[in-house]
């Protein structure tokens, strides 16, 4: 096997995994090793070929494969070396990595790793729909793919059951190709996607969302023909009599997204039970000293620019830890409180200011996320709407953390 | 026209046993499958269990091709290189009253002739299953696993490379006699077969009938499953099943470790009135819940796809006693051999009930042995059970094993290449999938899917028609992109 010893390795070629190359590189760091899986750089992004990335870096509107371009230039700009049609099949805590590729088997040992394999589409199996499995069941990830990148219509007469954003953007996209979209349906009571995907993608195009829905069945023996959908309780239970079929020749599955950390569990990383990603601290270093986490591996994000933003901050982390700068004092846990489905990082210092991340529960209007310790609230930060499907954003000067012993978020 | 030895119809685990065992002889062999692959009815959709014989009545045709099979499996396996693992059963019993049954079944299997059956205590339980709790458990050491579809794929190729023709996506339409032939029509062509063998499975009573014998009905009774993540494997070592219940539907809800590191939790018994294998609601959740009294830590989230099958039952829901396997020369129809009601244990039976088969054929009539006969097949790469070492001279020969498609199940190129040039020519997104595993783990084929297709279009430039989940009308696009958009 051939053995290979480099400062930073940085698995998956996505998002995230560039910009955490570029911020190393740039930081000093010539010896890092690029590892991606697909025939080329730029991980999902390549699929998006809609607009709307990068309004918050670029202050443009940009498509995915546009605004992936503007990293790929850069890596190649910088001679940054990547590895391609290459996967990463074990790794340790010792930083060893096993990659398997073309090339042959390759033994890394890293100095640090950076995490960066994004995150897998919920499928079918995970939520138990009834029903036969004829062709035609796709994930929208999926058949974004085909139509995309593969040229291949996937279905005439569609209903797609979720409404997160790629779900809803498969609506418009089938729309256009002169698809009928039947059905959005949504189990939640409200949308799980980006309100301003609602409307530019179902409501301009008179595509009906039924919330408060699932679907209870799939018939048909080898390409879908029909699928039933009901209403549900508070339970998410179907409620019996409210069945409503919907004659159709696909249904797309777009009922979110998980973490693809498979790795890190064979690296002994521990995981955020809610997000399914590593936890970390203000660093974005995980429980393992040298292996950060960043982008859709660490938590799902609804925006690619938050993905570049935090891939920055593990880019430099891996940096500073390489030249032994990296100062590891993270020891005041935070900890989502009411209202808030998770917060990141885990950990923070108290010595800088920090960065957090969260998301809320449920959809609301005129609240305040509370950030106390213990019963000393030390900043109350209001917001006009808060939204389960926006990923909510905040710095904490240093100021207010000092002497701090823990950190509680919470919706007010 | 040819004029067939023996045509067998169906291509479930029985006909290719059956396929493969004539093989051994110089014989003009046709299977008809009306699918597009074989093992695609109640073969492929089971437990994947060799069983070592304690469930069945004593003195049955059962009794005796579970006993015979079992014994005849791993070598079998061994010959065709499909993996076979003797993992042991436990059926454990919840409370001190289960463990009479447990002793039943022991005399049962002792009866039949089961190897080395033990009534094992709570202790010896927990040391075998630190994750199951019982009070007792019947421990049948001899009780294995299998892949179902490889089992069946490897005889439909060992059978096609000793002689014996298939002919897949043909479907029976109708059977007469002439002259002391049948002459077999399909929805292809029609065949002229001397003798012809019934392994319709499900549909075994309406083969039948084509011939005049009416006294069968087959009762499908059908049983869901779903199938767990690998990161869930290791929670079992063996296989954990529940003292049966009584209605004769199936042998309860039971853990089933795959040859692929997969748990599978069914299946459910629920007699249906058309041959129709939906997952439904309630079954889905009672198999969760029933699963969990016998394993606590498994939840949904775990599940990573279900499914369903089909028992071809002879006794309609109800019946006081179990029907057993028919396996004869129908008595009215001279040369025509009749299977039916191949249901559990039918996968363990299936070399047993073939080996019956040829005698019943031999018989009536002499062939010479097949000199050329070869009982070996050779398994495609698995990349992934291979150690580095063996890894890395395969890419070195082959760059195409180094370049990984489908990420869950580590399946590279090359075998999805070695798949698509399959000996049956099968080219179905699922006739790949059962050859080299791609779409069977987390992600269920949502990322290599369009891979595969790619690297059809690469291989064989198909049409639309041609690129489909699992044989004709299950096509997976409806044209290209645009397509819609012409006649605008």
């Amino acid at each position: 096997m051939i053995e290979r010893e480099i400062d930073i390795a940085i698995i998956g070629g996505g998002p995230a995994g560039l910009s955490a190359a570029i911020a190393a590189k740039k930081s000093g760091i010539d010896n890092i090793l690029l590892i991606e899986r697909s025939e080329s750089l730029g991980g999902i992004l390549n699929q998006c070929i809609h607009e709307g990335f990068g309004i918050e870096i670029f202050k443009e509107a940009l498509t995915g494969p546009e605004y992936m371009q503007r990293f790929i230039d850069k890596v190649e700009q910088l001679k940054i070396p990547c590895m391609l049609n290459s996967m990463v099949l074990d790794i340790n805590k010792k930083k060893d990595i096993i990659v398997c590729s073309p090339e042959g088997l390759i033994k890394v040992n890293a100095k640090a790793i950076v995490l960066a394999m994004g995150c897998r589409e919920r499928t079918r199996g995970n939520i138990c729909i009834p029903g036969t499995r004829p062709s035609g069941v796709y994930t929208a990830g999926c058949a974004q793919n085909l139509i995309n990148l593969k040229n291949y219509m996937v279905g005439k007469r569609v209903v797609i059951l979720g409404s997160g954003d790629i779900g809803l953007i498969m609506a418009r996209r089938l729309k256009l190709e002169g698809a009928e979209v039947l059905a959005v349906v949504e189990i939640l009571p409200y949308s799980s996607g980006l309100p301003r995907n609602v409307v530019q993608c179902l409501e301009d195009y008179d595509i009906p969302l039924y919330l408060g829905h699932t679907v209870v069945n799939i018939r048909g023996r080898k390409r879908v023909e029909e699928v039933v959908i009901a209403k549900v309780d508070e339970k998410w239970r179907p409620i019996k009599g409210t069945e409503k079929r919907i004659e159709c020749d696909t249904l797309l599955l777009s009922v979110g997204l998980i973490p693809e950390n498979e790795l890190s569990k064979m690296a002994g990383i521990s995981l955020d039970s809610v997000t399914y990603g590593s936890r970390v601290n203000e660093n974005l270093e995980t429980n393992v000293k040298g292996i950060f986490a960043c982008g859709n591996v660490l938590h799902v994000h609804d925006l690619v620019d938050y993905v570049t933003l935090e891939a920055e901050l593990a880019g430099n982390s891996a940096a500073d830890f390489v030249r032994g700068e990296l100062r590891n004092e993270s020891n005041i846990k935070v900890t989502a409180g009411n209202g808030v489905r998770y917060v990141l990082p885990h950990l923070i210092s108290g010595k800088n200011d920090a960065k957090f991340s969260l998301r809320v529960m449920c959809p609301d209007r005129n609240r305040k996320i509370v950030v106390r310790d213990g019963k000393k609230i030390l900043k109350k930060i209001p917001k006009m709407r808060v939204n389960p499907s926006e990923m909510i954003q905040f710095n904490i000067k240093k100021e207010y953390l000092e002497d701090v012993k823990e950190l509680t978020i919470e919706i007010e | 026209m040819v004029v067939y030895d023996a045509l067998i119809i169906g291509g479930g685990v029985v006909g290719c046993s059956i396929a493969r065992e004539l093989s051994r002889c110089k014989i003009n062999a046709l299977l008809v499958e009306k699918e597009c692959d074989v093992a695609m009815g109640t073969s492929g959709s089971n437990s994947g269990v060799a069983h070592a014989g304690f469930y069945v009545q004593p003195g049955t045709l059962k009794a005796e091709t579970n006993i015979k099979g079992h014994r005849m499996l791993p070598g079998l396996c061994k010959e065709l290189s499909v993996p076979y693992e003797e993992i042991g059963k436990l059926v454990v019993a919840k409370t001190e009253d289960e463990i009479d049954h447990l002793k039943k079944l022991k005399e049962n299997g002792d009866k039949n002739g089961t190897r080395d059956l033990e009534i094992i205590y709570r202790e010896k339980v927990k040391e075998l299953e630190p994750n199951i709790e019982a009070v007792a458990a019947l421990y049948s050491p001899t009780s294995g696993i299998l892949d179902p579809f490889e089992l069946t794929i490897a005889l439909a190729e060992n059978a096609l490379k000793n002689g014996v023709k298939f002919s897949l996506n043909t479907e029976v339409m109708g059977i007469s006699q002439k002259n002391g032939r049948f002459l077999v029509k399909t929805n292809k062509k029609g065949f002229e077969s001397k003798i012809v063998i019934n392994s319709a499975g499900l549909y075994s009573d309406e083969i039948s009938e084509m011939v005049g014998i009416d006294r069968y009905k087959i009762y499908p009774c059908r049983g869901e499953y779903h199938i767990l993540d690998k990161n869930k494997s290791a929670l079992i070592n063996h296989l954990i099943y529940p003292v049966p219940p009584k209605d004769l539907g199936g042998l309860g809800v039971h853990l089933t470790p795959t040859v692929d590191g997969n748990i599978m939790i069914g299946p459910s018994a629920e007699y249906i009135q058309e041959m129709d294998v939906s997952n439904t609601l309630d079954v889905m959740d009672t198999l969760l819940k029933e699963a969990k009294e016998m394993l606590p830590e498994i939840s949904r989230r775990d599940f990573i796809r279900s499914f369903a099958g089909i028992r071809p039952k002879l006794i309609p829901q109800g019946s006081k006693s179990p029907a057993d396997f028919v396996i004869e020369e129908d008595p009215e129809v001279n040369n025509f051999i009749n299977l039916v009601g191949i249901e559990s244990p039918g996968l363990t039976s299936a070399p047993a009930i073939a080996e019956k088969v040829v005698e019943i054929i031999k018989k009536k009539k002499k062939f010479k042995k097949n000199r050329k006969f070869n009982p070996k097949r050779k398994a495609p790469v698995c990349f992934s059970k291979l150690s580095d070492q063996e890894k890395s001279e395969l890419i070195k020969k082959n760059p195409d094993y180094g370049h990984i498609v489908c990420r869950c199940e580590t399946v590279t190129r090359q075998e999805i290449i070695d798949a698509l040039n399959n000996p049956l020519n099968v080219k179905s997104i699922d006739g790949i999938k059962r050859r080299c595993r791609t779409g069977t783990g987390r992600c269920q084929g949502g990322f290599c899917t369009p891979k595969i297709v790619e690297i059809m279009e690469e291989l064989y430039h198909p049409s639309i028609d041609d690129l489909t989940l699992k044989g004709n009308n299950s096509r997976l696009f409806i044209g290209r992109t645009k397509d819609l958009r012409k006649n605008d």
